[in-house]
């Protein structure tokens, strides 16, 4: 799961035009180079455009906005099939993008 | 058959219980499985051997046992039933493989809690009950860390490996980070001789030891070895018999272990040789420094305080600075080193250490009234024993 911080949209925001240009090929290169590693992606639209529904309190509860009000959201996520956790590990020392990840197995 | 001594049993289980531990990982596939059936060969040699005495061949022995036991489970339990079945279970345990289970247990995906705990389980063949008795921790806290380890290692799949060249540094340098925490609880907590408890400083020293043996060629896994020796070599020096401590400078050198010390330092010499200097190689120099010197007033404080200078520019850390501070005494006086103390105010104020030193600093410049407040904030904020009635004596008697 990747996990942008505000500082780094606020980074990717103040960018030129060729300079985030350049940062999405680095992301780009990044799912080529480890293209027979992954089964499948996905990049996710701003947490401003979440909706967050609660069901443990009775009445389902519609809120705007992502599930936790932070200074880190999930901004995507990518489901790869490695050997194991170091395979992974290394895969991640090499992404090029948002300053956080998380490394989850799936469930069997 | 005699009884063995405590010491005795701890030594040869540490000895046998992670070979043994590496050879079923390897032959079961299994971490967790193996380290069960290890867990109860060892708990099975605590119960019979101070009894029975120690078996002539105690690797053959908790084989058995654990061969024994693997197949009992292999009959109730299902869940491990596909895994034990393929196992040929040989006659003999398998060659030395325990560097590959040092590597899985202080894997960087597992809180430094649970490699520590999982390190002295399945490295050194300590139960759950030693290591909680040793932290000073309920024993359910302990088998927790144990289990989430555990599931977290087959789940999130951490490798049964010795990494691979270009994590090896990183890896290592956490594998020894475990093995020095365990060093530094053993001997803060030594003193008291409690029987039935582990003494961590043999088990820091053991994983040391088959560190260098299993890595000749890493000057820092030798720089760590040399420098928990050096440590040992003056233990005997380092209390009263009642257990209170004996500050280095009025210690009875000639208590010390003068042999271990030259064997530390040709260690320290031959490290040196590989040219990659790292902070444990520089704090064993730093320790040599002071075991070699033939009485306190011969310590080459320029040195110590050149190689504080070297350990700093690779790890920089205000404790580092702290003890810098108190070898500058020695060259340029108590009012250079109480200022060098300011600037590590905001960094160490919960840190007795810096609170004790000041006061010396305080007490050598003739500022008594202050040198007491530093004092009495020291002793606020320790809780070893030892180090608090020093700090009560020199209360009273200043």
């Amino acid at each position: 799961m990747f996990v942008d911080t505000e500082q780094f949209a606020a980074d990717l925001a103040a960018m030129g035009e060729v300079e985030r240009e350049r940062s999405y090929g680095r992301v780009r290169q990044w799912f080529a180079d480890h293209a027979d590693k992954i089964t499948h992606h996905a990049h996710l639209l701003p947490a401003d455009t979440a909706t967050t529904v609660r069901l443990d309190g009775g009445e389902p509860l519609i809120t705007d906005g992502p599930f936790v009000e932070g200074k880190e959201v999930v901004s995507g996520f990518a489901e790869i099939d490695v050997a194991d956790l170091d395979e992974a590990l290394r895969m991640v020392k090499a992404w090029p993008a948002c300053p956080v990840v998380e490394i989850r197995p799936v469930a069997s | 058959m005699t009884r063995p001594s405590h010491a005795e049993l701890a030594r040869v289980v540490r000895d046998h219980a992670g070979r043994l531990a590496a050879s079923l990982v390897h032959l079961v596939g299994d971490f967790a499985a193996a380290e069960d059936l290890v867990q109860d060969a060892v708990e099975a040699a605590l119960t019979h051997w101070p009894v029975e005495g120690i078996p002539e061949r105690p690797d053959g022995w908790l084989y058995t046992v654990a061969r024994r036991r693997g197949l009992d489970v292999l009959r109730r339990e299902s869940r491990h039933r596909d895994k034990l079945a393929l196992v040929p279970w040989p006659a003999e345990p398998e060659p030395d493989d325990r560097l590959r289970l040092i590597f899985t247990c202080c894997h960087p995906a597992l809180p430094r809690t649970a490699q520590v705990a999982l390190t002295l389980r399945v490295v050194c063949g300590l139960t759950t009950a030693q290591i909680a008795k040793a932290f000073l921790i309920p024993e359910t806290t302990v088998a927790q860390r144990i289990t989430r380890a555990k599931r977290k290692i087959s789940d999130a799949g951490i490798p049964y490996r010795i990494p691979s060249a270009d994590e090896l540094g990183a890896r290592l340098a956490e594998v020894l980070t475990v093995v020095y925490l365990l060093f530094n609880e053993g001997y803060l907590s030594s003193g008291g001789q409690q029987a039935q408890s582990r003494d961590l400083v043999d088990d820091a020293e053991f994983l040391a030891t088959l560190l260098h043996q299993l890595m000749p060629t890493e000057p820092e896994v030798a720089g760590l070895l040399a420098l928990i020796r050096l440590h040992r070599a003056r233990a005997a020096a380092r209390f009263t018999p009642h257990g209170g401590i004996i500050q280095l400078q009025d210690q009875d050198r000639s208590r010390w272990d003068h042999e271990a010390i030259a064997d530390a330092a040709r260690l320290i010499a031959r490290a040196a040789t590989f040219k990659r200097l790292g902070p444990y190689q520089l704090q064993a120099a730093i320790v040599a420094c002071h075991a070699e010197a033939k009485r306190w007033e011969d310590t080459d404080w320029t040195q110590i305080v050149v190689l504080y200078d070297m350990l700093l520019h690779l790890a920089p850390s205000p404790v580092t600075r702290l003890h810098r501070a108190i070898a500058l005494r020695y060259i340029t006086g108590p009012a250079a080193a109480l200022s060098e103390l300011d600037a590590l105010d905001d960094a160490l104020d919960g840190y007795h250490l810096l609170h004790a030193t000041r006061a010396e600093l305080l007490r050598d410049l003739g500022r008594a009234d202050q040198a007491r407040a530093a004092d009495e904030r020291a002793l606020e904020l320790t809780a070893n024993p030892a180090e608090q009635s020093l700090l009560r004596q020199r209360l009273n008697w200043t």
